[in-house]
């Protein structure tokens, strides 16, 4: 009875934690449509995250979102400088992402100017987020 | 009674007294303390255990943390922004906790190998940063797969997040004690 319980409480508090990361990304995706953005895709953001951007610091070399984080969703990662696990960034695989907006705009302004130079575009984040939200 | 009072405060007074002195790891007595002060601030710690160790402010001298902070956006080749109010919080922890602001042994003698002209943007450029790692070898860091750099000091320093980098608590991956080799 007791590992009933257990088994309970447990599924219960798996299916709140991915409640509340698609709640987060839910209001994102409305905050970005505020900001000028249209229709979200999956698959335009997937095509986002794969696309890869030359490298200005190494002649010949490539960048993109997968530098860091691989382009396996659901594993770990390691920073490109420093070496660092980065945790895996699919919602099923860790649940701790996407629960906080700060640390979501954070490293989406620091990561899109270190893979395309420049800040992502409302439109551009949605998408990804939209690609990331099911993983 | 009043003798009693007497020396009672005499007691306190030398009780005040032994606790400012210490015995460092030199065996001298003196007021200074071991190590570097440990991290104190949690959003520092937080913020800036994101990519690398959080490096401790009394490995610093405030120049270079003021110098490193006004340059977030190209922190060694990375972005590394902070919100302006983050920012202001951090470079006023930096500003007060630095290593000529610090009486922690390493970083007086970290202060005190930094000439005024120069303003270091990495610890492993401080002239006792580098001295004390002299004796270190290709095989041991950038060979190595789990240093790769010098910078990665929580390597091998094994109380690092307390402070603390005494030459017995040396652990190089794959090769042991420090002290052993």
């Amino acid at each position: 009875m007791k590992k009933q319980t257990l088994i309970l409480s447990l599924s219960l508090a798996l299916v709140y934690s991915a409640v509340s990361q698609a709640n987060e990304i839910d209001s994102r995706l409305k905050l970005y449509q505020s900001q000028g953005a249209s229709d979200f895709s999956a698959s335009r953001g997937e095509s986002f995250w794969l696309k890869k951007h030359p490298d200005p610091k190494k002649p010949g070399n490539h960048r993109s979102c997968g530098t860091c984080h691989t382009d396996n969703l659901h594993s770990k990662g390691k920073h490109a400088r420093t070496g660092k696990v980065i945790e895996p960034l699919a919602p099923s695989s860790n649940n701790e992402r996407f629960t906080d907006p700060k640390f979501i705009e954070k490293w989406f302004k620091r990561n899109c100017k270190w893979v395309l130079a420049r800040e992502c575009s409302p439109q551009e984040k949605g998408d990804v987020l939209m690609y990331l939200k099911n993983k | 009674m009043k003798t009693k009072i007497y020396y009672i405060t005499r007691l306190v007074a030398f009780s005040l007294v032994a606790t400012s002195l210490s015995v460092n790891a030199d065996g001298w007595f003196s007021s200074k303390r071991s190590g570097v002060a440990p991290v104190t601030n949690q959003l520092y710690a937080k913020e800036c255990s994101e990519c690398h160790f959080a490096y401790q402010p009394g490995l610093l001298p405030a120049r270079s943390w003021e110098k490193l902070m006004s340059n977030l956006n190209d922190h060694f080749g990375d972005n590394a922004e902070l919100s302006p109010a983050n920012t202001k919080i951090l470079s006023k922890y930096l500003n007060d906790n630095a290593a000529e602001t610090s009486n922690h042994k390493r970083s007086i003698k970290i202060s005190r190998s930094i000439s005024k002209s120069e303003t270091p943007l990495r610890i492993t450029d401080v002239g006792y940063i580098k001295r004390k790692h002299r004796e270190l070898s290709r095989r041991h860091v950038d060979d190595n797969p789990e240093v790769g750099k010098l910078n990665k000091c929580e390597a091998c320093h094994t109380r690092i997040s307390e402070g603390s980098f005494s030459e017995r608590e040396i652990k190089i991956p794959g090769f042991g004690l420090w002290e052993d080799d």
